[in-house]
């Protein structure tokens, strides 16, 4: 399979603090790749890196061999790279539909039509249907974001990172923090995901990795550990050696 | 040419007492505060009742107007401003533009619109020659106070305990809530001070900038200068920029008078671009 | 809409909805047209009022769809003002409405070069550097008097017969019309930008940039795009009292006028295009109230009014507002659930 994200060398430096520590990671089209690492082992600063939040002190960043260290956050998501967050980054005062609508119109190109009145467009308004039925929405779908519960919040924040028809996805802990009884459907969806779609996740729960993924990276301060197919991964002493000097949590 | 850097540096460091109070309301509580210069225009008139309608020497004039604009200041900061810390950006540029207005017409309405000067005492008039500087006698007075002031700031702040717990709060209110500090306590008698520093720069400054009702609107700009070219880290940075500043200023209004004050607006939004930070401020945060 | 599938028509329908005309806003233009024929004698304060109106809507733009709090927004004002005047006084265009276009491009092409230098920064930065161009622009104009007048202002300014055929009258019956429908023009492609995908991007950029860009929005590119269209209406509007007034002079880039048009907008409330208007109806009748009363110290009043509004909240003044818009729409003809 080809290489479609990879990293070389990747340095991020906060002051004296080493984030992120020649990590060289290598990720598969259509790979289900998971990124593991206990708190602070710099997972979430690895994905601001590759979406360009962030600049690294030193190294590259390519997507099919095109180097886009350089690129800005929005011109990375043209190319196909889409995130979401840890903690939910939405627009709390448009609704679902008008959220969905704004990334759907920005990914074919019409973002910046001020002549036409928003849902005139035939292809933006059924891509949004679409949308709204596979993950779920269609119960919320003009209700204003903020008062959306969290379970549907959460739902929202894959679908919109997945609106950008992304060719990697990278999934910051999608599951954190939603309530049992909601779990579920989120994690059945983010199972039905496209298998054209690489997805990076980044995960603390051990469960939902292990049913997830057919690889894994273990990143502990800052740095690859190992990587490897998630038997090999369960097996590893010095993963057991990170993971039981620090219970493993939620 | 020397007398011109003197006279620069003189108004640059009235600038810096006129405005290091406004450092402190920006940098500790992140407060935009546009009304300081209403606090420098109360001492100034302060200091102009008591001189001119009361004979009150013009010495014992500067105390006066440091006391009655901290008063002000603590009394507005204790009764509105304490509500608007916590409101966004646009609250409080709204609330305190309000209250330069408010300012600027209650002073037509009690002193009348036309500039007022305050009589100096004839020791204090005239120059005298220093190799062939001339040195004017009031800025000298203006030096002098203003570097004592400037000098017992850098003590306070740095060697005193008050000046600790002010760093502390600074630096992370909510830390410093923790270690026991009252922080409310210290916002007040902060603010109170710098009002007051205000007011005594406005004192001394009626001289050199004029006073009339408009005096807050005027010199506004100037001290939002010092405080975001200088940066609000530390007391150096607007010290310096305000010092800069006077020397620019005064050398501009000489050399090129054609020119006015657009240099200064122009560098000023140069320096913002430039490092949003401000010159000087603490580790370059790009 | 729970079983059932969802239908296209339907949800563009639902999507569209937020841009349908409102039957409030249907009888705000019409009573807006009435003042033309029943109120005569109060046309140069109206006239006044349409361009505050158009000038507040210019800040709106910018404060109420992209959050940027700008203090200098008479830059663009006097920018637009004087470049109306300096077409009439040189005799280089003297149709009123391509002159009004004119100056209104020009003030767009300064606010497209001076956007760059908001981008950067956090709010103070911004506070200062748009202050900052607007002082810089007033210096200027003071500087090149044999051009602007100077502290005069700008004489001599005349106007030609609207279209060849309306002479602008002592009475300023011409003006106001012409000014109302400058307004509504203009209002109306604002209405059309708001809702439009580009508006409806604005939006989530203010409402969080950071995502926005993750899902491929240029955030710089909306607010330069945006503060460019701000800064022409901004220009019109200046453009605009200088042909009604036939003058033009250095307080229109003033601090205070920058103020003023913030003050209105608040009153009016931010965000849905009619709060500039509705401000600027009320600061301006507030302004000629007081003013009879205290005819110089008027700017206490204001001063007290914007304290007031931070002290109570301009959350429950946007509560309010909402009650009242809710009592109008009440008294629409047919039913329709909001």
């Amino acid at each position: 399979m080809p290489i479609v994200l990879a990293t070389e060398n990747l340095d991020k430096r906060f002051g004296g603090i080493v984030a992120a520590n020649d990590v060289s990671l290598q990720v598969e089209h259509g790979a289900r790749h998971a990124l593991i690492g206990p708190n602070g082992a710099g997972k979430t600063t690895l994905i601001n890196l590759l979406t360009g939040v962030l600049k690294p002190t030193a190294g590259r960043i390519r997507l099919d061999g095109r180097d886009i260290t350089e690129l800005k956050p929005h011109e990375r998501v043209r190319l196909g790279i889409a995130r979401t967050f840890q903690i939910n980054q939405l627009f709390a005062d448009l609704t679902p539909l008008e959220t969905l609508g704004v990334a759907i119109s920005e990914r074919q190109g019409s973002g910046r039509d001020w002549w036409r009145l928003a849902g005139s467009k035939k292809g933006v308004v059924e891509e949004s249907i679409e949308l709204i039925e596979r993950f779920h929405l269609a119960d919320v779908m003009s209700e204003r974001t903020a008062i959306l519960p969290y379970g549907k919040q959460r739902l929202l924040e894959i679908a919109l990172a997945f609106a950008c028809r992304p060719r990697v996805l990278l999934l910051d802990e999608p599951a954190a923090g939603v309530p049992e009884a909601e779990r579920h459907e989120i994690l059945a969806t983010v199972a039905a995901l496209p298998k054209d779609v690489t997805v990076l996740l980044i995960e603390h729960d051990m469960d939902l990795v292990f049913s997830f993924a057919d690889r894994i990276s273990v990143l502990v301060n800052g740095a690859l550990l190992t990587e490897g197919a998630p038997e090999a991964i369960a097996r590893d002493p010095n993963v057991r050696a990170v993971y039981l000097g620090e219970a493993i949590d939620a | 040419m020397l007398t011109i850097l003197f006279d620069g540096i003189a108004y640059g460091m009235l600038l810096f007492v006129l405005a290091c109070g406004l450092a402190v309301t920006l940098g500790l509580m992140n407060f935009v505060n546009l009304a300081h210069g209403a606090f420098a225009m109360t001492g100034g008139y302060a200091a102009f009742i008591a001189v001119n309608r009361f004979g009150v020497p013009f010495l014992l004039g500067l105390p006066i107007a440091f006391l009655a604009s901290a008063l002000l200041g603590i009394i507005l900061e204790r009764t509105l401003y304490v509500h608007v810390y916590r409101k966004s950006h646009l609250d409080q540029v709204l609330f305190s533009i309000g209250l330069v207005f408010m300012a600027v017409a209650a002073v037509d309405y009690i002193m009348g619109s036309s500039q007022v000067f305050i009589d100096v005492p004839d020791y204090l008039k005239g120059q005298f020659n220093v190799f062939g500087v001339g040195i004017g006698k009031y800025r000298l007075l203006i030096i002098v106070i203003c570097g004592l002031l400037t000098a017992a700031l850098q003590f306070v702040l740095s060697y005193t305990r008050f000046g600790s717990r002010l760093r502390a709060s600074v630096d992370d209110a909510r830390v410093a809530r923790g270690l026991g500090i009252n922080v409310n306590a210290v916002f007040a008698a902060t603010f109170a001070v710098g009002s007051g520093l205000a007011g005594l720069g406005g004192a001394l400054g009626v001289e050199i900038l004029g006073l009339d009702p408009y005096f807050p609107l005027k010199f506004m700009i100037y001290f939002l200068i010092v405080v975001t070219v200088g940066g609000t880290s530390s007391i150096t940075g607007p010290f310096v920029a305000s010092t800069l500043l006077g020397v620019a200023d005064v050398a501009g209004k000489y050399y090129v008078p054609k020119l006015g004050t657009f240099a200064i607006y122009t560098v000023m939004i140069v320096v913002l671009i430039w490092r949003p930070q401000g010159l000087f401020a603490r580790g370059s945060a790009k | 809409m729970s079983a059932t599938p969802l239908n296209t028509p339907d949800v563009a329908r639902l999507v569209m909805s937020r841009a349908r005309w409102r039957f409030s806003e249907i009888v705000f233009w019409i009573a807006a047209l009435a003042t033309i024929f029943l109120v005569p004698s109060r046309h140069l304060i109206l006239t006044e009022i349409a361009i505050l109106g158009l000038f507040a809507l210019s800040l709106d733009l910018i404060l109420g769809y992209a959050g940027i709090i700008s203090l200098g927004q008479a830059a663009f004002f006097g920018f637009g003002a004087y470049c109306a005047g300096l077409l009439a006084t040189h005799q280089l265009v003297t149709e009123p409405v391509l002159a009004l276009a004119l100056a209104g491009a020009a003030t767009a092409a300064l606010g497209f070069v001076t956007s760059f230098l908001v981008l950067r920064g956090s709010d103070l930065t911004r506070i200062m550097v748009t202050l900052g161009i607007a002082l810089i622009l007033r210096e200027l104009a003071n500087r090149f008097d044999g051009l602007t007048g100077g502290a005069d202002g700008l004489q001599g300014v005349t106007i030609e017969p609207l279209f060849g055929l309306f002479r602008f009258d002592m009475f300023g019956h011409t003006a106001y019309a012409y000014s109302l429908a400058v307004l509504f023009v203009l209002f109306l492609l604002a209405r059309r930008i708001v809702n439009s995908p580009f508006g409806l991007s604005l939006r989530a950029v203010k409402g969080n940039p950071l995502r926005a860009s993750a899902v491929g929005i240029s955030v710089n590119g909306r607010m330069v795009a945006i503060y460019t269209i701000a800064a022409g209406y901004a220009g019109v509007a200046g453009a605009l009292l200088t042909q009604t007034a036939q003058f033009a002079s250095l307080d229109m880039f003033s601090f205070e006028r920058s103020a003023d048009v913030l003050l209105m907008l608040i009153i009016g409330g931010t965000g849905y295009l009619y709060g500039g208007i509705i401000g600027a109806l009320i600061f301006k009748l507030m302004q000629d109230w007081l003013a009879s009363m205290t005819p110089q110290y008027w700017q206490f009043w204001i001063g007290l009014v914007l304290v007031a509004i931070v002290i109570i909240g301009r959350e429950r003044l946007e509560q309010l507002r909402g009650a009242i818009r809710k009592r109008i729409l009440r008294l629409r003809p047919q039913k329709h659930a909001a």
